[in-house]
């Protein structure tokens, strides 16, 4: 158990992304290639996500003010998008990606503009978990996956 | 089970440092690959570009061990990269994608991968991918060395987790499976085989004729599921043949059984559910140049397919008969399929096309004309002489169309993305290439004389006939030279509102000289095969097939290049529809020119079926069976989203006709 109240925090933080269904499994991943010679990679794969997510999203958004829909389009954008948001284990984000992209398979405009607007709330959702986790993690010092003797 | 290393040339700690090229557009992707290939102690190297890749390896063969690459990329298909990276420089390719269906990791094989990985990748899965190199090189070290054995470097347990890892597919499985096996009966004979081969320094093996010829006896013999090729090595039973050799032939003739199975049940398929159609369809029996119909998928339409009109006359008789479902000009009784049409719309929007279809002077009553051609079942007549269909490459996820004899030409239509399908005279040809040149409205147009008032021109895509005897040989396609006889067919389409193809009045030529129709183009990449689209799971044909059909309609569909023939056609939404004029062609008796027909239409994923109706004449099929069929036949695939599907037809393709 965390001795540091900061560090014990974090773990708390931690937990809930797990819980709550946020990430999966694919986080635990990236936590594992962090270490010293990487000390903050989980950050990094984090925001370099949001930074290029954010052109798709934006993508889709426009994307999707044209009508009619072009669902191949959309379909490919979603693609690009779930497979980013897999390789960073954003469970929700994905799950919504998935619902979207069945939408655009069956052509279902209205179901494709929900299934984004849920989308872009659980993205946020997240953006902002990271953000503060990431903030404590900085503050904590470099967190360790496996425990190691001080 | 010990795990060996085995020691490589270049380094002794194989497989560290082992030298990785890994390619993806998202960076996250490739951050997180990086990382983890580091970790896994690979020498990284990294580019978000494929031409970069291709760069980086051209530069330097011998650079790097492996190469992983996304499936999905902006700059060109990972599956292009794969085949290029496998022919110039025979490095191993992974392929990874955060898709895995059955039929991109079916693509992946046939493109030559060695493995498939899933986003998000696990470093489990890294940290095996070094026995790919191993395996190649072991194969040429063979060759190459005139040392002793070499201690088998896989170990079953690295092969099942090799295997383990590629769990999307059961066939993939089996597949490597086999290979496994091969390998382990290999390690067996290791030790005496290495001294026989090394002292032979074989090259290359050339399948002959007498060499296959036995090959297929001995395969026969064992029954094509228990042939492995230590067996058929004993039973062939000729010198100097090594069992790699035959295993990779073996391979080889695997996929091109299954791609003859594929159209054969094609067939069978649509013999089926054609029902009421003339029994004689799906006769592949000559087919005469029937162009490529090919539903386009990609937002920009279909391009042009230039409908060749069929030389023989009767090509275009069949719309008038009762049989006559399906492009007119189809002289035998085959039956054409389509490539499903994206959209089938609802018939009677076409059915108010095709109203206005006028067949000036004889009738060709080119049923393509503005009829949804869903050439999915095109009805050759009989005795149409047939001449051969040219072959067209046909783009992926179109289905075949067996086409018995089809005079005359059907459009071809190639466009990136646009299916293409290819009519051959006894053999689909699936060519599955992304560009796949078509016939230009304009370039119809051009070549067409004579027909007063066209609106539009729609495109066709190919029509692939299925020919019973399909046979991948290019050779037959390319020699046939498809007579297009266009005749003064008029098509008048009245422009429906959907149709944003610019319409273009096609100057029908009466009475055009036949052309013959090399529409085919290979297509790379995008184009269905007609093997795909008989067999949804069998992406094999998608692959250039290099079909060179030399076409005198120059049927590009980027150029502008005058279709020499003289189809009527009708362009809309980069689907040509010619038809092919009358000499000798099949007019309808009432060559009342207007064909006035309600084709009942059914367009359908991409395919669009055209029933011509004479009044009175036979309604061949009713849609419910073709639609079943052209239901039966496609696949929506749209999670591959892009256009490569293997699904018949594109998915974006919708083919309208105007009438």
């Amino acid at each position: 158990m965390e001795r540091n109240p900061i560090r014990r925090q974090l773990a708390i933080m931690r937990q809930s992304l797990f819980d709550q269904g946020h990430v999966d499994e694919q986080f635990v991943q990236l936590e594992e290639l962090q270490d010293d010679a990487n000390p903050n990679f989980v950050e990094e794969v984090v925001t370099l996500y949001y930074r290029d997510s954010a052109r798709i999203i934006l993508n889709i958004e426009q994307a999707l003010e044209r009508k009619p829909f072009d669902f191949r389009k959309l379909d490919a954008y979603m693609h690009q998008f779930k497979g980013s948001s897999s390789s960073i284990g954003a469970k929700k984000v994905k799950a919504e990606s998935t619902l979207f992209r069945e939408c655009c398979k069956s052509g279902n405009g209205e179901g494709c503009m929900r299934s984004f607007q849920q989308l872009k709330k659980e993205y946020a959702t997240l953006r902002k978990k990271f953000g503060a986790y990431f903030q404590l993690a900085r503050q904590a010092g470099p967190v360790e996956t496996a425990s190691r003797p001080k | 089970m010990r795990v060996e290393r085995v020691i490589s040339d270049e380094n002794d700690s194989f497989p560290v440092g082992m030298r990785v090229l890994a390619v993806d557009d998202d960076p996250t992707c490739l951050l997180l690959l990086e990382t983890l290939l580091t970790k896994c102690k690979y020498n990284v190297t990294t580019t978000s570009q494929a031409i970069t890749a291709l760069k980086m390896l051209r530069e330097n063969k011998n650079k790097f061990d492996l190469v992983i690459s996304d499936v999905h990329m902006p700059d060109m298909d990972g599956f292009k990269l794969l085949e290029l990276v496998g022919l110039e420089m025979d490095l191993p390719v992974i392929m990874l994608s955060a898709n895995g269906d059955t039929k991109l990791v079916m693509e992946g094989i046939t493109h030559g991968a060695c493995d498939y990985l899933l986003k998000p990748v696990r470093i489990e899965e890294l940290q095996n991918i070094w026995q790919h190199v191993i395996r190649r090189k072991k194969f040429d070290r063979k060759d190459r060395d005139g040392s002793g054995s070499q201690d088998k470097p896989y170990i079953d347990s690295s092969e099942a987790a090799g295997l383990g890892n590629v769990d999307h597919n059961g066939k993939f499985n089996k597949k490597r499976k086999d290979q496994n096996e091969d390998e382990d009966e290999e390690r067996d004979e290791n030790g005496h085989d290495n001294e026989d081969l090394s002292t032979q320094k074989k090259p290359r093996v050339v399948w002959s004729v007498e060499l296959h010829r036995k090959f297929v006896a001995a395969v026969n013999q064992l029954g094509i599921e228990k042939a492995v090729p230590k067996k058929i090595l004993e039973l062939m039973n000729v010198e100097n043949l090594t069992r790699e050799n035959v295993a990779s032939h073996l391979q080889k003739f695997r996929l091109y059984l299954k791609r003859i199975s594929c159209v054969a049940n094609q067939q069978a398929n649509m013999a089926a559910a054609l029902g009421s159609v003339d029994s004689t369809h799906l006769r592949m029996g000559t087919m005469n140049g029937l162009g490529n119909f090919h539903t386009l998928a990609g937002p920009d339409q279909i391009h042009n397919a230039a409908f060749r009109s069929f030389q023989h006359s009767g090509v275009l008789r069949r719309l008038n008969t009762p049989a006559g479902v399906g492009i007119s000009g189809l002289p035998s009784s085959g039956l054409v399929q389509l490539s499903p049409v994206q959209n089938l719309g609802n018939t009677s929007t076409y059915q108010r096309k095709l109203q206005s279809f006028v067949i000036p002077g004889n009738h060709n009553a080119n049923i393509l004309q503005g009829m949804p051609m869903s050439l999915e079942f095109y009805q050759l007549q009989n005795n149409r002489a047939a001449s051969h269909v040219g072959q067209f490459p046909s783009v992926d996820n179109t289905t075949v169309l067996p086409v018995s004899s089809i005079s005359g030409s059907l459009i071809d239509a190639g466009c990136s993305n646009s299916p293409l399908l290819g009519v051959t005279s006894n053999s689909l040809l699936l060519e599955g290439s992304s560009q796949l040149p078509t016939l230009h409205a304009s370039n119809l147009r051009d070549s067409v004389s004579g027909f007063p008032n066209r609106s539009t021109l729609s495109d066709f895509t190919s029509i692939a006939p299925a020919s019973n005897q399909l046979h991948g040989s290019k050779a037959d396609i390319q020699d046939q030279a498809f007579p297009i006889s266009c005749n003064a067919g008029k098509i008048i389409s009245s422009a429906p509102q959907d149709w944003n193809a610019p319409k273009k009045d096609a100057p029908y030529q009466s009475n055009v000289p036949s052309c013959s129709i090399n529409s085919l183009r290979a297509v790379n990449g995008d184009m269905a095969q007609l093997g795909q689209c008989l067999d949804q799971n069998n992406p094999i044909f998608n692959r250039n097939v290099g079909f060179d059909f030399v076409d005198p309609l120059s049927i590009k569909c980027s150029e502008g290049e005058n279709l020499a023939m003289e189809p009527s056609v009708i362009e809309k939404e980069g689907y040509l529809m010619v038809q092919p004029s009358r000499q000798g062609i099949y007019i309808p008796d009432n060559e009342g020119e207007n064909f006035a027909m309600e084709p009942s239409v059914i367009e359908k994923e991409g395919y669009l079926i055209v029933q011509p109706r004479r009044q009175g004449s036979y309604i061949p099929g009713n849609l419910g069976s073709l639609e079943d069929l052209a239901s039966a036949m496609t696949k929506q695939d749209h999670d591959k989203g892009k256009p490569t599907d293997g699904d018949f037809g594109y998915n974006d393709y919708s083919l309208r006709t105007c009438i």
